[in-house]
């Protein structure tokens, strides 16, 4: 394991979560729970994995994200000024009038950011599309999704876990950020989509199962994903709703609240 | 007008000629595509036809993400579930981000006949009109289809077409100028004009035939574009004519019938009788039929015309 890229990397989700919560609190809405629960692993994408040009956002050969749980958009947002896609300044933006940092990402506002998102359970399919565009025109690039949990609970999610599968798109990897949590509470209770892992492998799916703060878990499961043929991989992320602030993990609470500024204060100070 | 074409016919014949020219057209369908015609787009084009199963929903989708990779999709299905089992996928995954995706929504209306309410769409053209950044066309019949097929991938954005299941009669000639936006006159007339669009085209020109009879003069409008709307034709007519009478197949509540309303409403008012379904689902029964217990022949249009030339000042 190269120990420069992991400090990197893990510098990097740091400061993801750090933009996230003072993005948030300054907007006085959003999500922080599922924004900080997915930041390694788009810290991964954007700082290692993906093949992106900040200075070609609508390169035709980049591999592509879709967020399908769009209302992590903070996730996104903060990886995308950090890559250099537009000014760490604007972040301070989000969700106020004029700005191109809409509460769900917004495609043809924001450069970097592939699909419009934000209505739970589309963002597969978009992806689909994608890939299948791909292989249609031959090209190399890749495209990854990044699902909640709680939005599999969309019957939609299903019809194109089966067409993926279907058109073997084996250039397409998702992430389920298998946090537990939605925003009535655990998902467990408020509807249970589990067994999770065996729903995706009877869909046709390569599965496989990692701890999603772990970035050398991330790393090497992206890497399986690359050499699966002939079918699309699904990576279920366990991770904890709220990650690194400590009154916010686990916290249902948490989904779609805004940090007050003494509670901003803390969280700042939990990701130190 | 002899000779019957559903536009469906033409619809998969006009994909075919578009694939042709034009690689970057690729074409979706739900499990319908012998009905929808595009089956033979898939015969000729294999690599660029998705079936994407019973899942109207997942099927916009991924046009929405073919779009976003530099494709045009014309995904099908009929009517009903084209827009409405997928109508929030339209609004936000292609419409929103304004995407090359062109809806060809077959068997819309009554006269899909015998399958009855649950295949009837009577609300298609409300909906769609209703979302931003959509353009609706709504072909009178087979050389207009055509057209609008082709105008649909000129068009930077989402477009809905909307077709018929039963043959119609074609009305246009050969040099028939389609222009997206721009309601063709298809008759002039002095005392009333008949807006009308899809399969009520031709019926509007029986009834003009049969008012001329009567000593009514009535001009005929084609409005085979919903939206963006012809307004400044819909008030000339208004101007030049002081009635309206408007013809769909379609409730009379948010179509081609509202859109006109609207219209003149707020710039030139005169008396206006729109005829459509009163806001009711249809039924099983054969496509004429249909016509005639819901109000839609051209008896029904030259008796709504006498009303409205009577109300005039």
């Amino acid at each position: 394991m190269d120990y420069e890229l992991l400090e990197k990397l893990q510098a990097k989700a740091k400061e993801i979560r750090r933009h996230i919560v003072r993005m948030i609190g300054e907007a006085g809405s959003g999500h922080p729970g599922g924004s900080l629960s997915a930041a390694d692993i788009v810290a991964v994408l954007y700082f290692h994995t993906m093949r992106i040009d900040p200075q070609k956002p609508d390169w035709p050969e980049r591999d592509r994200f879709v967020l399908s749980k769009g209302h992590a958009a903070p996730v996104l947002y903060a990886a995308l000024a950090e890559r250099g896609f537009f000014s760490v300044e604007k972040l301070s933006t989000l969700r106020k009038l004029g700005s191109s940092l809409q509460g769900h990402p917004d495609m043809r506002k924001v450069p970097g950011v592939d699909m419009s998102t934000g209505s739970l359970g589309q963002g597969l399919s978009a992806a689909n599309g994608m890939a299948l565009a791909g292989k249609l025109d031959g090209r190399d690039y890749r495209v990854y999704a990044l699902m909640g949990d709680g939005e599999i609970q969309e019957g939609m999610i299903w019809e194109a876990a089966m067409a993926a599968a279907h058109y073997k798109l084996d250039n397409l990897t998702a992430f389920l950020d298998h946090n537990r949590f939605q925003i009535d509470g655990p998902i467990r209770e408020v509807l249970s989509p589990e067994p999770v892992a065996d729903k995706w492998r009877a869909f046709g799916w390569h599965v496989q199962i990692i701890d999603g703060h772990d970035i050398r878990q991330i790393l090497s499961a992206l890497e399986e994903a690359r050499e699966v043929k002939g079918q699309p991989a699904v990576i279920i992320a366990e991770t904890v709703k709220g990650k690194g602030v400590s009154f916010m993990e686990n916290q249902a609470g948490w989904h779609g609240v805004a940090p007050k500024p003494e509670e901003l204060e803390r969280a700042l100070a939990d990701l130190a | 007008m002899s000779k019957k074409i559903a536009t469906r016919e033409a619809y998969g014949e006009a994909l075919i000629q578009l694939g042709k020219e034009n690689p970057n057209v690729v074409v979706l369908d739900a499990d319908l595509s012998k009905s929808t015609k595009t089956y033979d787009f898939g015969k000729h084009y294999p690599r660029r036809f998705f079936n994407m199963g019973i899942a109207e929903q997942n099927m916009l989708g991924t046009a929405a993400g073919l779009a976003a990779a530099g494709k045009i999709a014309f995904c099908s299905s009929f009517a009903v579930f084209a827009s409405g089992r997928a109508f929030e996928q339209i609004r936000n995954s292609v419409a929103y981000p304004k995407l090359n995706v062109k809806i060809g929504a077959t068997h819309a209306g009554i006269t899909v006949g015998e399958d009855g309410a649950s295949h009837q769409s009577v609300e298609d053209i409300a909906i769609m009109r209703a979302i931003p950044n959509m353009t609706v066309f709504v072909p009178a019949d087979a050389v207009e289809t055509a057209a609008a097929v082709r105008a649909a991938a000129a068009v930077d954005g989402p477009v809905y077409i909307r077709l018929g299941r039963s043959g119609v009669p074609v009305i246009h000639g050969a040099d028939f100028e389609f222009q997206p936006g721009r309601a063709a006159v298809l008759r002039k007339g002095k005392d009333l004009t008949i807006i009308a669009a899809g399969i009520m085209v031709a019926r509007a020109l029986e009834a003009a035939e049969k008012l001329a009879g009567e000593g009514i003069e009535a001009a005929v409008l084609d409005v085979h574009t919903i939206k963006p709307l012809d307004v400044e034709a819909i008030v000339r007519a208004a101007r030049e004519t002081g009635a309206i009478v408007t013809a769909e197949e379609h409730s009379i509540i948010g179509g081609l019938g509202s859109a006109v309303a609207e219209v003149l409403v707020e710039n030139y008012p005169v008396p206006v009788k729109r005829v459509g379904l009163m806001d009711t689902f249809g039924e099983s029964g054969k496509p004429d039929e249909l016509l005639e217990k819901y109000g839609l022949t051209a008896e029904h249009l030259v008796s709504a015309a006498r009303d409205v030339v009577a109300r005039k000042k």
